[in-house]
């Protein structure tokens, strides 16, 4: 099971520093202080960039400004988003989504295939862990070259490169069962169907959802990086090339803290479904006592 | 043949499973070697794998090709230790003051999530395009992962261990060198091996991103840019970055096998 051991520990859990059942005026208390220093932070920069007078570093308040100006000074029945938000920031989400939509389904689906027999398993190793080691920005001119520049070849390039960890973490996932589970749905004769979908499932949901996160993540990546490439004509990526080649540091500071935050919420929400889905699993993990 | 595909799985053992892998490993090969050249796939697209394989070997003597590795190893290697020699202290800090965790939380909180080849054309601006931008990028992408595990392993530090330390007169310093490093050394080298795959990713992206120089980014790019281009160039080089991976990947768990021997016992018992 040593393999077992090592995938779990390359996936560890979210870092939650608070701890679980604090009481809730410490609590509050650590916020407004994390907050309050957040703020001295945001003032320091503000106050060193505008004493530097930079070009490459422009003062916190003027990128929050041109944000601002650039993607949410829109009309308020589109809520507030401009055009260039419309025609940049919208399709980039959207194929990061369906991307990482459909490597996530691919992975887990195939992930599950491969899992259910420690035979398969064995033979499909290598060939995983190498297409696994391989980083997915090296494969992006294969994609060029097939698809040409253009959707396909982007979505192509975001599930082929999330597929992989999704695919590992949930064969990993199925195979580490306790046996004693599987020979109790012996005992009880359940059918195959039910034996995958409540045993099995059930027990390679929390390495699936470590894959998925780091799927999640890596989509992000992925999808900045396939819109940075010569070629493209929209998408995050696409506005930071622009101005780059304009030398408009402001607008690309601006881009970078707009994927920040969207980095962010994403995996907030993503913990959320995960906390949803998984509560069982914490439950049974708690300590006793 | 219900009950055999989902009996309990009975681990083959280590000779059985390497001879699995490797036939897997060979039959995958010729998959692709016969979808090829049954033209299944346009030959343009997906050249046969004996084709590759001896473009690898050619590859290998080619001294352009071996500038352009060394480049690109040096990078990732140089990224990857400066990397390391920032996170881990600093990881032990924010692990083990509390105070300090929650005042620079915030901020790793909001850096982390930035996906480091936006960063790409802001660096380049402001450093230029030379090996620095690309070792600066790795060493921005792969602090993270270090820092995480530091953190993380810090808290599973056994409390009654260092209280005892503590009893006995050690100071602060003492007890996170004795205690807590060693119990949290397994979390880091497992950060490491993370990050060591997520540098190979920045090295390789910024290579292709900004294009110029030497690299193996820049020679698979170049071959896709090519009229037509290079296909069996461009896998060749991907599967050199790919068994790299693999091989660091395998050296970082043999050693991690071996110096924390008494961490993966713990683990297997628990399995």
């Amino acid at each position: 099971m040593k393999v077992a051991a090592d995938v779990a520990a390359e996936a560890p859990a979210p870092v939650e520093v608070l701890p679980a059942r604090a009481p809730r005026a410490a609590g509050l208390r650590r916020a407004a202080f994390r907050w309050l220093v957040l703020a001295v932070l945001l003032l320091l920069w503000e106050a060193a960039t505008r004493a530097a007078g930079s070009a490459f570093f422009p003062a916190p308040s003027a990128i929050v400004v041109r944000m601002r100006e650039m993607w949410f000074s829109g009309p308020p029945q589109r809520l507030f988003l401009t055009d260039v938000a419309v025609r940049n920031i919208l399709p980039s989400l959207g194929r990061m989504a369906a991307g990482f939509a459909g490597g996530a389904l691919a992975g887990v689906v195939l992930g599950l295939a491969v899992g259910l027999s420690a035979r398969v398993y064995d033979y499909l190793d290598g060939v995983l862990q190498f297409l696994r080691a391989v980083p997915p920005p090296a494969l992006v001119t294969v994609f060029l070259v097939v698809f040409g520049f253009g959707l396909r070849m982007q979505l192509a390039f975001i599930v082929f490169s999330i597929v992989w960890p999704v695919l590992l973490n949930t064969a990993d996932g199925a195979r580490s069962v306790e046996p004693l589970h599987l020979q109790t749905c012996q005992v009880f004769r359940l059918s195959r169907a039910e034996r995958l979908w409540r045993v099995i499932l059930p027990s390679a949901l929390p390495k699936m959802f470590a894959g998925l996160r780091l799927a999640l993540s890596l989509s992000l990546i992925v999808m900045v990086f396939s819109e940075l490439l010569p070629g493209t004509t929209n998408g995050i990526g696409f506005q930071l090339t622009e101005a780059y080649s304009m030398f408009d540091l402001t607008a690309m500071w601006a881009g970078i803290v707009l994927l920040g935050v969207l980095g962010y919420l994403l995996n907030e929400l993503f913990l959320v479904a995960e906390r949803r889905v998984l509560a069982w699993h914490r439950a049974a993990q708690e300590p006793v006592g | 043949m219900s009950a055999s595909a989902l009996a309990p799985a009975r681990p083959a053992g280590t000779t059985t499973r390497w001879s699995r892998r490797a036939a897997g490993a060979l039959a995958f090969a010729a998959l692709i070697e016969l979808v090829s050249r049954t033209g299944l796939a346009d030959r343009e697209f997906l050249p046969p794998a004996t084709e590759i394989a001896a473009r690898m070997g050619t590859l290998a003597l080619d001294p352009a090709f071996r500038a352009h590795a060394l480049t690109s190893l040096l990078a990732w290697a140089a990224g990857l230790g400066l990397a390391t020699a920032a996170a881990v202290p600093l990881g032990l800090l924010l692990g083990s003051v509390p105070v300090v965790d929650a005042a620079t939380r915030s901020v790793v909180e909001f850096l982390r999530p930035i996906p480091s080849v936006a960063l790409i054309p802001l660096v380049a601006l402001v450093i230029g395009t030379g090996l620095q931008l690309r070792i600066s990028l790795v060493v921005y992408a792969a602090l993270w992962p270090i820092l995480y595990n530091t953190m993380y392993g810090l808290r599973g530090v056994d409390p009654l261990a260092k209280e005892s330390l503590r009893s006995y007169g050690f100071g602060p310093l003492p007890v996170l060198l004795r205690v807590s490093l060693p119990s949290a050394a397994p979390f880091i080298s497992t950060g490491v091996r993370l990050a060591a795959g997520v540098a190979l990713i920045l090295t390789v992206s910024t290579e292709i991103v900004a294009g110029r120089g030497e690299g193996v980014g820049v020679f698979i790019y170049f071959a896709g840019l090519a009229v037509p281009a290079r296909m069996t160039d461009i896998l060749a080089g991907v599967c050199w970055v790919g068994l790299f991976g693999v091989a660091v990947n395998a050296l970082l768990v043999a050693f991690e096998r071996r110096a924390f021997r008494w961490h993966h016992a713990r683990l297997e018992e628990r399995t």
